[in-house]
């Protein structure tokens, strides 16, 4: 070990806290602050008022008032997710439908960063362009897009039955193959740059090497580049997992009322049911079925700088 | 020396291969044969084609034209993982996500080899390559010296025909680069396997090859022994390649079955070479003298000296071991003559602006064509 190099500790300067502590602030102001306040709402009561939950906390009617308040505490909504089953069916479903979703996604975004990781060089920026591309128009237009795609006489349908593929028109919209062909085809970027990033890494010499040693391509595929693109895959996976089980716009607009995705149940208990509280409580316990996978992806990421 | 016997087959044959990339030719219409159990140095600079030769016997680049034969077999369309050929790469190519062993591993797994003679044979190349209280760590956690043993175990874990080393000490430092050279010979010696080596530096050619090929701009100029090379340069471009060396460029004024005289172009000095030369009088030719085949003393050069040139001292550089006098002659050409520093105290050293004369023998020079 006598030619490694050790770095020295690094000793912080005033601006160098400042850089660490923007942030920090930033989650404060933008993540905790929030957070706390659909927490404290989540312990609160459903009131006909404005708004429409009590207790309400006014700080200049001093702490004695707070504390009144916060004595009115409950975890009520909390035990009436578990009796209501509607709400671990929606939890469930968003789950299995954000697992599949991820999984199709990397069937598809493999093979679209391999390819890109292995075009000339001259080629890349233009490929990347066009995966970045979709981006630079509205979220919600291009899922309302699909609609027209996807719909019985839609073009989807047109051209199947044009090509004399199938006599009937298909039934996609309002189903869940509609949220999957949404799903992905939304998030299919997140996953293919972070998987492009590590594929293009990858040095061509250790794919030589590997075939030198007795290894035909296709299993040095296997042996060489699937492990060390592993990280890029983990990544891009965790990218698309997580926005996909709270995901509402995709399930609400191509999928059917039998969809359950726990964003679709919260969007109701909130606008349709105006019970804040609870659909407060919902967004909580989402959040914490989410915090497993985000420590998960945390800890990779880190393990992946430290190997670097 | 198999090179000297035509009876002899080659275990490497490179017959008329040309290499182009689009039109730029890399490797130009080259023969070369190489024998078994020698161990064979590419030697040339950066650029002139040594990789992408190496790179042709391991599979990795297909000639434009010509065959290449490993062992009697015609190599064109055998795929780099059918070659009974391993390379150990410039880069090193260590598998990053595999240990040491497993990395030793690879090649053998790929055989179907047995699991235990797999664990034996990994166990012989960490013995070989003194890597065995390594063999768990990842490439990651060693240093340069050891990841080039860890490559130079993975590729000669197969026990190829031929191992092929894309300057394989490139990345050391000078005095592990040594040692490492006296281990390369060593570990050849021992398993008899023929070894490839490319290297753009002519001290590690001569030290660890049986023969060199200098190369340049994709065609072989000379291929010889270390010795050979070094005596007996064939062209102005080996001479000055190969080590140090004075090139004086000269015109013949004398032939006879005896030797050459030249008369030097630019100081006149006269040449008295016992070497018989194809150069007809008055052509022009270089002569290459070695620096430390020049005796240097104090004094002057009379008008009519053969084989002496005079000049005063204009640098001294003192290596310990020897030391190297610059000398300037009257038109200002640069003579260098190096001498073995024997004693440790010099009753009359030569220092800066000294009168001295660089004298040499008949047979201490090579005429070459210009
Ligand atoms: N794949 C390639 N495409 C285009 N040119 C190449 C390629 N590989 C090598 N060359 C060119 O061929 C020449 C010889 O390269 P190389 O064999 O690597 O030289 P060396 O190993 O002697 O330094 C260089 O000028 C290099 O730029
Ligand atoms: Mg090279």
């Amino acid at each position: 070990m006598d030619e490694e190099h050790i770095p020295a500790p690094a000793r912080r300067t005033l601006g160098g806290w400042l850089l660490i502590g923007v942030p920090y602030l930033w989650l404060l102001i933008f993540f905790l602050a929030p957070f706390l306040i659909v927490f404290k709402i989540s312990l609160s009561q459903v009131a006909i008022a404005i708004p429409p939950y009590t207790p309400t906390f006014d700080l200049g009617e001093g702490w004695q008032a707070i504390w009144d308040g916060v004595t009115e505490f409950s975890v009520e909504n909390y035990l009436w997710l578990t009796e209501d089953a509607l709400y671990w069916k929606s939890y469930l479903s968003s789950v299995i439908i954000a697992g599949i979703s991820t999984l199709l996604t990397l069937l598809i975004g493999y093979p679209i960063a391999y390819g890109m990781a292995r075009s000339p060089q001259s080629l890349r920026p233009t490929l990347l362009m066009l995966v970045i591309l979709p981006f630079w128009t509205s979220f919600l237009i291009r899922v309302y897009a699909w609609i027209g795609i996807l719909k019985n006489e839609g073009l989807l349908n047109q051209l199947l039955l044009s090509l004399g593929l199938i006599s009937e028109p298909l039934t996609i919209l309002n189903t869940n193959i509609a949220v999957y062909i949404g799903i992905v085809y939304s998030y299919l970027p997140f996953l293919v740059l972070p998987l492009y990033a590590s594929l293009e890494r990858l040095d061509g010499s250790l794919l030589e090497a590997a075939e030198d040693l007795g290894c035909p391509p296709w299993k040095a595929f296997w042996k060489i580049t699937v492990p060390l693109s592993l990280p890029g895959v983990i990544a891009g996976c965790f990218l698309v997992f997580i926005p996909a089980v709270g995901e509402f716009v995709i399930p609400d607009l191509l999928g059917g009322s039998d969809t359950l995705m726990i964003g679709k149940t919260l969007w109701s208990e909130f606008f349709n049911n105006r019970d804040w509280p609870v659909s407060s409580a919902v967004a909580v316990i989402l959040l914490l079925i989410l915090v497993i996978p985000i420590v998960l992806f945390q800890n990779q990421q880190q393990k992946m700088s430290e190997n670097n | 020396m198999p090179w000297e016997d035509p009876d002899q087959a080659p275990f490497i044959e490179f017959r008329n291969v040309t290499k182009k990339f689009g039109d730029f030719t890399a490797v130009k219409n080259l023969s070369l044969k190489i024998y078994k159990r020698e161990f064979f140095a590419l030697l040339g600079g950066s650029g002139c084609g040594k990789t992408t030769l190496m790179r042709m016997l391991a599979g990795f680049e297909t000639p434009t034209s010509g065959q290449i034969f490993l062992d009697g077999q015609d190599l064109a369309g055998i795929p780099p993982f059918k070659r009974p050929s391993n390379m150990m790469f410039q880069s090193y190519a260590l598998f990053p996500h595999m240990s040491v062993e497993k990395n030793i591993a690879f090649g053998l797994k790929q055989d179907k080899m047995a699991a235990a003679d797999i664990e034996a044979r990994v166990a012989e190349m960490l013995r070989l390559t003194k890597l065995e209280q390594f063999a768990k760590r990842k490439p990651h956690q060693l240093s340069g010296g050891q990841r080039q043993r860890v490559a130079l175990a993975r590729s000669l874990a197969k026990q190829p025909k031929v191992l092929l080393l894309d300057e394989p000490l490139g990345a050391l430092d000078r005095k592990l680069r040594e040692e490492t050279q006296f281990e390369l010979m060593a570990i050849q010696e021992d398993l008899k396997v023929t070894f490839l080596i490319v290297t753009h530096d002519q001290e590690e050619a001569m030290t660890v090859a049986d023969r060199i090929a200098v190369m340049d701009k994709g065609e072989l100029v000379q291929v010889a022994t270390p010795a050979e090379i070094y005596e007996s340069p064939n062209s102005k471009f080996v001479a000055d390649f190969i080590g140090d060396v004075n090139l004086i460029e000269a015109k013949v004024t004398e032939k006879s079955d005896a030797g050459t005289r030249l008369t030097a172009a630019h100081d006149g000095f006269l040449i008295d070479s016992d070497q018989v030369t194809e150069a007809a009088v008055g052509d022009t030719v270089w002569f290459a003298i070695r620096p430390e085949k020049i005796r240097v003393t104090h004094g002057q050069s009379g008008p009519d000296a053969v084989n002496r040139i005079g000049g005063s001292v204009w640098d001294i550089a003192y290596l310990g071991g020897v030391s190297i006098i610059h000398s300037k002659t009257a038109a200002e050409n640069v003579f260098r003559a190096t001498f073995a520093n024997i004693s440790r105290i010099v009753e009359d050293p030569i220092t800066w602006d000294d009168q001295v004369v660089f004298t040499f023998d008949r047979s201490a020079g090579v005429i070459l064509a210009g």
